[in-house]
């Protein structure tokens, strides 16, 4: 992927400054230094005082982080989004990849059905959400309605704080569409040949998916992991918008974050809590800080790969 | 490209015996034949399976209020007028209007800011080169929560939270994920056509413009209709900033504070959410190619 022209031979001439580069860089050295660099540095200060927003903010020290010890809703949020980074993000990847690898091998007709498998994916998150909210109605809604008419017992699915989490996976799983495109496009790129020395060597079915399949497409089953994951980190539209519109009246009260039971009191959502409905915002940075720590180790994983391209 | 779209042929399905091949290869065949039918049974099932919730969705719509809240599967009136209702109860129209705007002045400041960016990374160097594309990488790669407080409190002390600024401005400055994306496909230009255009005494941005980005639309369409999607459907910026401020509201926050005086009127809620995804769905049938490509490269040679 490197340039010719290679750079050990051009490395005494590159002590110049290449302004041309820096012009054509600079809307974007701006951009990292005001809207991410300032705000991941500025976190650390505000995360020492007592800020509200209206009043100034009033330097307390470490207060803040000491609540980190108090604080029950932390474990919680943590407990949350450990869930889904831990079971979600498997199901989703294995299923998002079954998929895959069925469509891979239809003949006639797999553009349709990627098609069909990507649309979910399109879909306003905040419409998907209010749509799984009606159709997993525990009294009305269609789903339990087929399933009393099989003789079942349906759960009350977001109602239900065991049921929330599995039931907002059900949801997180059906727009999986976009690993799908993804995982579908890196198995149609394995080269037929390896397939083909596979057979040779007696390989069945599942001998060619684990010895061939598998190991050609690592890098994107990697990149894909370390996406969902990040993704999993930020989970917070599904679980806002199923809270505030299952919690009745109450929508703008805090108190609905979380619903039920605090079942989907997910990290960032506890984060919004904090920092947009209680205005807590030195305890947010906090959170925010901690947020910034985690996604930071599961990213190094994709920037160990980064480094090696270029 | 041909890869990108799904057309590998396979050695399946039954072939009529030979006479004196022999029988366990024929039963071996059949049996294979089988699981084919069967894989593919499954997966056209599962695709069904995928739309059921597209369906209900839409049946839901056309009932009335009433019948929402009962356990019946099918509409006792289709009621069409229920998607005109909406734009009357609510200012849909307007809110659509707020998305649109927030989608297009992103996507334009997306591909204004990132495409220079993107080709310095890809096809120039300079010093420090390298840790920028990793700095980028991570930054694609962190939460949007991890600087929000800072952001927020910074656009509150300038006054300009309860409009769009605080969600499009940034765009303008160059877009982790798009600089990565464009700077994948800006690699696959060979550098031969820039030493030609140099030669030629070309400046680095008229070289930009007008030998690189002809070759590369697709990758432009791409980040184009990726960026519009993302902008279209977000739901944490705009409920962050313009939450408080009504005329202001995109789509995804209107639908979230869809309800009556007492109770969320989920048919209206339903018609509302499918008008609200069908510009989207529209701009894939007509972009579907754009929206693969981007899709496969972000993943293939991520």
């Amino acid at each position: 992927m490197r340039a010719p022209g290679s750079l050990a031979r051009r490395r005494g001439f590159r002590k110049r400054i290449n302004w041309p580069a820096m012009g054509l860089m600079a809307p974007w050295f701006l951009g990292f230094g005001v809207f991410f660099l300032y705000p991941l540095l500025a976190n650390v200060y505000i995360s020492l005082t007592r800020y509200d927003l209206i009043t100034p903010a009033k330097f307390i020290g470490l207060d803040n982080w000491r609540f980190l010890f108090q604080d029950d809703a932390l474990l919680t949020g943590i407990g949350n989004s450990a869930w889904i980074l831990l079971i979600g993000v498997p199901v989703k990847i294995a299923f998002a990849f079954l998929v895959a690898l069925m469509i891979s091998r239809v003949k006639r007709g797999s553009g349709i059905l990627r098609t069909v498998f990507y649309l979910p994916y399109l879909m306003p998150l905040v419409a998907a959400s209010l749509g799984f909210v009606v159709l997993l109605n525990p009294s009305a809604g269609p789903v339990n309605t087929v399933l009393s008419h099989l003789g079942v017992d349906g759960p009350l699915w977001f109602d239900d704080p065991g049921w929330a989490k599995p039931s907002l996976l059900l949801l997180d799983t059906w727009m999986v569409g976009n690993l799908m495109v993804i995982f579908l496009a890196a198995v149609l790129d394995v080269p037929q040949q390896l397939y083909e020395a596979a057979e040779i060597d007696g390989a069945g079915r599942f001998g060619k998916l684990w010895h061939v399949t598998l190991p050609a497409i690592r890098p994107v089953l990697v990149f894909a992991g370390v996406t969902a994951c990040i993704d999993a980190l930020q989970y917070f539209t599904q679980a806002y918008v199923v809270a505030t519109s299952l919690s009745g009246g109450a929508t703008n009260g805090a108190e609905s974050l979380g619903y039920p039971n605090d079942s989907t009191l997910f990290f960032p959502v506890l984060l919004y809590k904090q920092g947009f409905r209680y205005f807590n915002m030195g305890y947010a940075s906090v959170l925010a800080l901690l947020l910034f720590a985690v996604s930071f180790c599961i990213a190094f994983v994709m920037l160990r790969r980064a480094s090696r391209w270029s | 490209m041909s890869t990108l779209a799904p057309t590998r042929r396979r050695a399946a399905g039954p072939q009529p015996p030979r006479p004196g091949l022999d029988r366990q290869v024929v039963r071996r065949r059949r049996q294979q034949f089988l699981e084919t039918v069967a894989e593919r049974a499954f997966v056209i099932a599962l695709a069904f399976l995928v739309l059921v919730p597209f369906v209900l969705i839409a049946l839901t719509a056309l009932m009335s209020n009433s019948q929402t809240l009962s356990a019946s599967l099918w509409p006792e009136t289709f009621q069409w007028h229920n998607f005109v209702e909406v734009f009357e109860r609510i200012p849909l129209a307007r809110y659509a209007g707020n998305t649109l705007l927030y989608a297009v002045l992103g996507t334009l400041g997306t591909l204004l800011s990132s495409v220079p960016a993107a080709y310095a990374m890809a096809k120039l160097e300079w010093r420090g080169r390298h840790v920028w594309l990793l700095m980028t990488v991570g930054v694609m790669m962190l939460p949007p929560q991890v600087t929000l407080v800072p952001l927020f409190s910074m656009w509150a002390s300038v006054d300009l939270v309860g409009t769009l600024v605080p969600l499009v401005a940034p765009l303008f400055f160059g877009h982790a994920f798009s600089i990565f994306l464009l700077r994948q496909f800006f690699l696959t230009v060979p550098q031969e056509y820039l030493e030609a255009a140099r030669l030629d005494g070309c400046s680095e941005l008229r070289t930009l413009v007008r030998v690189v980005l002809p070759m590369t639309k697709p990758a432009l369409a791409a980040v184009a209709v990726f960026q519009f999607t993302f902008c279209w459907n977000d739901f944490l910026g705009p409920l962050l900033y313009v939450g408080n401020n009504e005329s202001a509201w995109t789509l995804p926050v209107g639908l979230t504070q869809f309800r009556g005086s007492y109770q969320v009127e989920w048919n209206l809620t339903m018609a509302a959410s499918l008008l609200a995804a069908l510009p989207v769905v529209i701009l894939f049938f007509f972009a579907q190619k754009s929206f693969v490509k981007g899709i496969t490269l972000t993943g293939v040679k991520g």
